[in-house]
């Protein structure tokens, strides 16, 4: 059997040295990405330093600041916190349409921010021996084979994995920072595209510790939507998703200020900022959202099997715009708000 | 053993044929106290896991097992290097024209996903890793990736399912209104929720095995003539079965491979096939293709159907997926013509999946006459109706029973399809874009004998024995209620016995045939028994009724007295009178020149026996008739379902609660199989890359609504002793062309491909 040792770590201290101290050492929290890539043998660790139980990282606050939440709350938890729900609509509904109940109820959000991809070609070494995550250099199998969920925004000649997870893309859009016990890393810093190198994923380094998250509160975080579009209608990853937050004028048609991030299109979660520059200050229309939320996808790359994402991503941005927008003006016209 | 304590649920019509009880073993599922194959205690158990291969074809070389077997904990490698000394087994009907020896891990790679290698260890974990160590070499070649694969060509006609009268070529042609179109479905697979697997152990040159089986007679005869054994060698216990859909109708490499090795070894041992190996173990439905053309007249009568189908298949058997099965027996047409192909590629052989054949034909069918009322400006139901067939125009005979009118119109009725608008688009709701649509279904009836034992215990308790199968259809359930209504003893005095080769024979449950024929055999059974105790009644010394002139007695609510409302005495009260711990009775339903043990024998091991809808003077089907309401986001190219009435004509019911239980789950597959499933195969390499439930998507809950179905049929005495037809596969059959044809009102958009994704609307 896969003969890996297993300790429960005393503190998250004992838990940082141990992992620098050998090679192979991963941690476990929830487990439900350990366990999972671990039984289709893209994950051997040689040990297991068990986290899940140490106190003070699973802490949820929010007050007029923001939301701070520990790295071990379950993602149950934070979807079912009121205050969240309150405050941060768009990062509730990215966590409650995320997996499945029994998922949710076990996986930690420091957790979920480093799932990896379920790129098939990723998941299955013993028949693609060639991925460039966990293999360095040795190719990308997934270019010229199945491809309908890969990415199309930051990909590169190495991989097309997509970054399938829901709440980093709420986060991204509301400028959440990452904390770790070393430094605080802008959510955005925090993921890396493929490049050349597929394997780093993160600018975590090593025997770096997620410790949190702490997300701003602002107003557009507040009147804000995570909408995820997907074949079936639970237990299923984004064929795209948008988190969008809204502030309008006094008016009631002026964009004030505006948040979009996109989700199951890229290899990271993409804040997609030309959108918002493209549309605060200017009178919201479903013309002129339709027209700019295009600007999501510029530069995408389509693998064949993707291509529909570049035309859906888009209408998803669109919808999720005009749907918050009506629910705060709902003279604006209500049947381009209706949600899906 | 002891099953369970069946339970009364509170209808007058409880414990007799007809009633609407729950399902007698549910709270030992619900409660995880029924143990399942791979969970049986097995002392000194060793641990098969399988390595599949990760090429389309080609050759083993070499592989390398010397690390593997240094490994802590393994005790052998089996390899294509071993021969196990297996012979090949007959076929279904038991013929088996040559002897020659079977490779469960052959050298010869025919498909990606095929079993190579097989590590025994001390445990499964050990065995695992110990798998990782395996170094396979192969000498790889060109192989057919899928149905599409450019390679694969056009396949080969088999003429034995060419089909034609009349002239069709012709009539096409000179009609007025025509349509073709061409339809595809893709790989689907059963995924059941209890994976395959087994435990086997040996006692000497008895072999014993735990395996979830959908025929435990049937595959103790393929194992014992594997391994060259007597058959009452070879005792096959699957008492619960966690789901089959067609899957575990039969033993398997695997199976093979454990049985091998607990032999070599000379201990138990236990092979659980993984969820991603479970995909390339046996074969779901196979990708098919096929092309319709329809001719009618301008006032809708339907002059000529044209059909061409193919469906892909291994490079080792021709496993045809019947897209013509349902094709000629739906509509009355004087001329007719369908011809299929297979087309072998590299897979794993395509297997039986619910309503196999039926089920992607009437995609086909159902789909084409729905363009057809679109071409006519028709609205698809009268079209269906003015078409409607009055006899059976293949085999030329009338029907048994057919209230496809009934389940059309009543269907109708309940969905309220006269308020739909005819045109497509013309129907919204809350932004999205709403759409009707019809697809009839049909599925034969197959009967075959069974055999039963009915026991009477000194304690008045009636024992109902069978080696018949319940993989969640409710064969316990109903056999309880067969013999409560034949003997006249209450539902709780009932138990039942079953999934074990060694007890009385049975119809495979496959081809929705079994709980026709061992409800047959049952109530024959029940009704001797019932004969034999009023006739010791009467007749011993001891019994109360011995003297009193009574030519016979009536046994109701399990006491027995000379007259209905006269004294009654308790049966266990009757049986210590006349002084009997048991009375046991086995009968059969085969016909009496097959009585001798050789024919018995076959019939119960092999389908020699088993008879088609149209042997005998009629031709017999269930039939049924769904209606789907689609909602669409048009700008996402989402479908979902949002409400669906089905009717159907299964003639009588055994157990209303526990057939609409069926019912619906073959809905609920079609809906899976119109919107969401699709083996994916890399075209490289033949791999199939959603080999899981995460990325093969099945329905679940939220992808369902409600369901509404409703019965429609009436007693079929030629069907089945008890009047009723086939309903375990009936129910998916028709579900997906309902909702193309929904998706086409809606959006006006006409997919011919499953599934319908959203990328084919966007």
């Amino acid at each position: 059997m896969l003969d890996f040792s297993y300790t429960r770590a005393r503190s998250a201290d004992e838990a940082r040295a141990s992992v620098a101290a050998q090679q192979g050492t991963a941690l476990l929290a929830g487990g439900t990405t350990l366990l999972d890539l671990a039984k289709c043998g893209v994950e051997r660790p040689d040990s297991v330093i068990d986290i899940s139980h140490l106190d003070g990282l699973s802490g949820i606050a929010v007050d007029g600041s923001g939301a701070s939440i520990g790295a071990l709350a379950k993602m149950s938890a934070v979807a079912d916190h009121a205050d969240i729900r309150d405050a941060f609509p768009a990062i509730a509904l990215s966590l409650s349409l995320a997996a499945s109940q029994q998922l949710r109820n076990m996986a930690t959000i420091g957790g979920n921010l480093l799932q990896r991809t379920r790129c098939p070609y990723f998941r299955d070494p013993a028949t693609f021996p060639d991925c460039n995550k966990r293999n360095p250099g040795s190719g990308c199998a997934a270019i010229g084979g199945v491809t309908r969920n890969h990415a199309v925004l930051g990909t590169s000649s190495h991989c097309i994995a997509t970054y399938h997870g829901d709440l980093a893309v709420a986060l991204a859009a509301f400028d959440a920072v990452v904390q770790t016990d070393r430094r605080d890393i802008a959510i955005d810093a925090f993921f890396l595209t493929p490049d050349d190198r597929p394997d780093r994923e993160t600018v975590l380094e090593k025997a770096e510790m997620i410790t949190g998250i702490t997300i701003p509160a602002s107003i557009a975080a507040r009147q804000s939507t995570y909408l995820k579009v997907r074949d079936r209608q639970s237990y299923e990853f984004a064929a795209a998703s948008a988190a969008i937050g809204l502030d309008l004028e006094d008016d009631g048609v002026t964009i004030r200020d505006l948040r979009v991030a996109l989700g199951g299109i890229a290899t990271k979660p993409w804040r997609a900022r030309s959108i918002e520059a493209g549309l605060i200050g200017r009178a919201i229309t479903p013309e002129i959202v339709t027209s700019a939320s295009r600007l999501a996808v510029e530069g995408a790359v389509s693998q064949g099997g993707n291509h529909y994402k570049i035309e859906l991503a888009p209408r998803v941005v669109a919808r999720a715009i005009l749907t918050v927008a009506a629910s705060l003006n709902p003279d604006l016209n209500p049947a381009l708000g209706e949600t899906a | 053993m002891t099953i369970m304590e069946p339970r009364k649920h509170g209808s007058s019509a409880d414990g007799a044929v007809g009633g609407r009880l729950s399902r007698f073993e549910g709270r030992l599922k619900i409660t995880g106290e029924a143990v399942y194959a791979l969970e049986y205690p097995a002392e000194n158990l060793a641990h098969a896991v399988l390595i599949q291969s990760t090429i389309a074809a080609g050759r083993v070389t070499a592989v390398a097992v010397d690390e593997a077997l240094a490994a802590p904990g393994v005790l052998m490698v089996l390899t294509p290097d071993e021969d196990l000394g297996l012979m090949v087994s007959a076929d279904w009907q038991g013929n088996r024209p040559e002897e020659k020896p079977y490779h469960p891990l052959p050298r010869e790679v025919q498909f990606n996903g095929q079993s190579i290698v097989a590590v025994i260890a001390e445990s499964r974990e050990q065995a695992e890793e110990a798998a990782r160590l395996v170094r396979i070499t192969y000498e790889e070649q060109q192989g057919v990736a899928s149905l599409d694969d450019p390679k694969a060509g056009e396949g080969k006609l088999l003429e034995q399912l060419s089909v034609a009268w009349g002239d069709a070529q012709a009539a096409l042609a000179r009609s007025p209104v025509r349509i073709e179109g061409t339809y595809r479905t893709p790989r689907e697979y059963h995924c059941a929720m209890e994976p395959h697997g087994l435990t086997a152990a040996w006692q000497g040159d008895q072999l014993t095995i735990w395996e979830p089986s959908q025929w435990s007679h049937g595959m103790a005869r393929m194992y014992a003539e594997w391994f060259s054994l007597p058959v009452e060698n070879v005792r096959i216990i699957s008492p619960f079965i966690g789901g089959g859909f067609g899957s575990k109708g039969q033993p398997l490499a695997f199976g093979a491979v454990a049985v091998a090795a607990a032999c070599r070894l000379g201990r138990p041992v236990r092979l659980a096939v993984t969820r991603p190996q479970n995909f390339t173990s046996y074969g779901g439905r196979a990708a098919t293709r096929q092309t319709i053309a329809l001719g009618a007249t301008e006032d809708g009568i339907l002059q000529a159907i044209v059909h061409r189908g193919a469906s892909e298949t291994s490079v080792y058997a021709d496993v045809p997926e019947q897209t013509g099965a349902a094709t000629p027996i739906l509509y009355k047409v004087e001329n007719f013509s369908s011809e299929s192909r297979v087309v072998p590629v590299n897979t794993v052989s395509p297997g039986a999946l619910r309503g196999p054949g039926k089920n992607p034909s009437a995609f086909g069918i159902e789909c084409a006459m729905e363009e057809l009322a679109y071409a006519l400006g028709m609205d698809p139901l009268e079209l269906r109706l003015k078409n409607y067939a009055d006899r059976d125009y293949q085999s030329g005979k009338p029907w048994s029973t057919r209230m496809l009118r009934e389940a059309l119109t009543q269907g109708a009725e309940a969905f309220g399809w006269a308020r739909r608008s005819a045109a497509p688009r013309s129907m919204r709701r809350g932004g999205k874009l709403i759409g009707w649509g019809i697809g009839c279904g049909t599925f034969p009836v197959i009967r075959a004998p069974s055999e039963a034992m009915i026991r009477i215990l000194a304690n008045g308790r009636v024992q109902v024995v069978s080696g018949s199968i319940d993989m969640g259809q409710g064969t316990y359930t109903i056999l309880a209620q067969t013999a409560s209504e034949a003997l006249g003893v209450p539902v709780e005095q009932v138990d039942v016995v079953l999934g074990d080769s060694r007890l009385p024979g049975a119809a495979i449950a496959g081809g929705s045939m079994l709980a026709g024929s061992i409800t047959g055999a049952v109530h024959k059974a029940a009704l001797a028994a019932r004969d034999e105790l009023i006739g010791l009644a009467l007749g011993e010394a001891g019994s109360p009724f011995r003297n009193t002139g009574a030519n016979t007695l009536a046994i109701s609510e399990g006491r027995i007295s000379a007259r209905e409302d006269g004294p009654s005495l308790p049966l266990s009260q009757l049986m210590a009178a006349i002084g009997r711990e048991e009375i046991e009775v086995r009968r059969n339903t085969l016909s009496d020149d097959a009585q001798s043990v050789e024919d018995q024998n076959k019939a119960w091991t092999t389908m020699s026996r088993v008879q088609g809808p149209t042997m005998g003077d009629y031709s017999m089907h269930s039939w049924c008739a769904h209606f789907a309401e689609v909602e669409v986001d048009e700008d996402f190219g989402t479908v979902r379902v949002s409400r669906m009435v089905s009717a159907f004509d299964c003639g009588r019911l055994y157990n209303p609660k526990l057939v609409e239980s069926q019912w619906r789950g073959g809905i609920i597959m079609g809906i899976g199989q119109a919107l969401l499933e699709e083996g994916v195969v890399d075209p490289r390499n033949g791999r199939t890359m959603n080999a899981n439930l995460g990325d093969y998507l099945v329905p679940t809950n939220a992808d369902i609504p409600d369901l509404q179905v409703i019965s429609v049929g009436v007693p079929d005495l030629n069907a089945s002793a008890l009047g009723g037809k086939g309903v375990g596969e009936v129910g998916i059959v028709g579900v997906a062309p309902a909702i193309a044809n929904a998706v086409f009102h809606a959006t006006g958009k006409r997919v011919r491909d499953l599934p319908i994704t959203l990328e084919k609307l966007i």
